[in-house]
């Protein structure tokens, strides 16, 4: 841990847990739910925000002294769509139909709840690499969760895994569907998301109840 | 005709909430009563009925491929759509500073209202979602782009409203503890959804809902025929008037 101080590495692991920005925080629902029907776009859209956040979150706190409070929103703004836009031409140019699948969920990442409250909540009163540090946590908690719905919801829904048919084929009747298993098409659905992720956060406050909400 | 078509289904069918997400933050966290749902509710609609059609003039005459040719020949061949994202984001929190300012000014009481909620607007994602989607689907007219701004924002109104509502009756009743609070929320936004899906194949004849099992490559060439097919049916529709 030569790097890391014992606070520094905090800032890496309580967004992991206990304070997980999607579960707890409440933040970033918004790109989170629509494009988790498959695993490989939720693990993209995980990469492109830790990608975001983190240098946004260190471009924010390099300039948090110089910018006018009245108008750092803007300023905010300007950066993660600077950011984002290097995401999507990125995604364009090396992996097409993906960013097709993605739509305008790539543009989404700038309006994303989690970056903008990182950068008001952190980056503009902490250095540059402790800011780096909290972004990176912060965006792997999002993507943890992400990864965790969309593993879910490929599984269940089509039966791969990436595109790899893990549970056998469904049409030749073989591996488990040989047993009488059948796809639940319903997981491809846009509003099983959410029932995926009211599951989530269930589990989670099942087993820490000092999370639980009064209601 | 269209106008009403693409009315209906971007409240009910294309449901910013339901259907796209869009919104959620602000969806969950100030929808515990039903005053302040209401405020917020009508902020967005307000500020969708501004922005897309401003972010629609802005596309076709700035940013698409060709858009220039106004300014003369030589300018025909840029394409400025790179840019799209951070102009719709300045835009939007340019317009929803202004707006505050001139509501502030003119209308005190309006202000009291809807005031708090504009700064909260700006980087709500309905509003970029509004005007990236107005941008994606191509729609055609400035006119039908104000009909799908007002139509989304009532969309969204509903669904905040509907989640205030019963999230005002279910402090009454006893939710497993672990549940409490956003997980409940969750999964009643989740069944809410299933109950609009039901709205699917209200104006397309069925084509809406197998949107989301497609497989990628499909996707592409099936939003041609969702196009040509939404067209036929304003053509049938009219015919029939």
């Amino acid at each position: 841990m030569g790097l890391l101080s014992k606070k520094d590495a905090v800032l890496l692991s309580d967004p992991l847990a206990d304070n997980n920005p999607i579960t707890i925080q409440v933040l970033g629902i918004c790109s989170a739910l629509a494009i988790t029907a498959e695993l490989k776009a939720s693990i993209v859209m995980a990469v492109s925000v830790i990608f975001v956040l983190g240098l946004g979150n260190v471009v924010i706190s390099l300039m948090r002294n110089i910018i006018p409070s009245k108008i750092r929103i803007i300023v905010q703004l300007i950066v993660v769509a600077t950011l984002v836009i290097i995401v999507d031409l990125v995604l364009k140019a090396f992996a097409y139909e993906l960013s097709k699948t993605l739509s305008v969920f790539v543009g989404l990442i700038i309006t994303n709840c989690i970056i903008m409250g990182r950068f008001e909540a952190f980056a503009l009163g902490n250095g540059p690499w402790r800011s780096f540090l909290d972004g990176i946590g912060n965006a792997v908690g999002y993507g943890v969760i992400l990864i965790a719905v969309g593993f879910f919801r490929e599984l269940l829904g089509s039966g791969t895994l990436l595109g790899f048919k893990v549970l056998g084929d469904s049409i030749e009747k073989t591996g488990l569907y040989a047993l009488g298993y059948e796809n639940n098409g319903f997981m491809l659905l846009s509003p099983m998301a959410l029932i995926v992720v009211g599951i989530i956060i269930w589990i989670q406050r099942s087993r820490n109840t000092s999370l639980i909400e009064e209601n | 005709m269209e106008h009403l078509e693409l009315f209906f289904k971007s409240i009910f069918i294309d449901n910013m909430v339901f259907a796209t997400f869009l919104g959620m933050c602000s969806y969950l966290a100030v929808s515990k009563k039903v005053a302040t749902a209401v405020g917020l509710g009508a902020a967005v609609i307000f500020v969708l009925a501004v922005t897309v059609p401003l972010n629609w003039l802005l596309d076709q005459y700035i940013l698409q491929d060709g858009a220039l040719a106004w300014l003369g020949e030589e300018y025909a061949q840029y394409d400025l759509s790179f840019l799209s994202f951070i102009m719709f984001i300045a835009t939007i929190a340019t317009m929803v500073q202004l707006v505050e300012i001139i509501v502030e000014k003119f209308s005190p009481s309006l202000y009291n209202s809807l005031g708090i909620f504009l700064p909260l607007i700006a980087v709500n994602c309905a509003i970029l979602g509004g005007s990236l989607f107005m941008q994606s689907r191509e729609i055609p007219t400035l006119g039908l782009s104000l009909t799908y701004g007002v139509g989304s924002g009532i969309g969204w109104f509903l669904a905040i409203l509907a989640i205030a509502a019963i999230r005002e009756k279910i402090r009454y009743s006893s939710v497993p503890p672990a549940l409490r609070g956003l997980g409940i929320t969750f999964i009643i936004t989740g069944l809410m959804a299933i109950g609009f899906m039901s709205f699917g194949g209200m104006l397309t004849g069925g084509d809406e809902e197998k949107k989301e099992e497609k497989p990628v490559t499909e996707v592409a060439i099936k939003k041609k025929i969702e196009k040509t097919s939404a067209k036929e049916m304003v053509a049938e529709n009219t015919n029939i008037n």
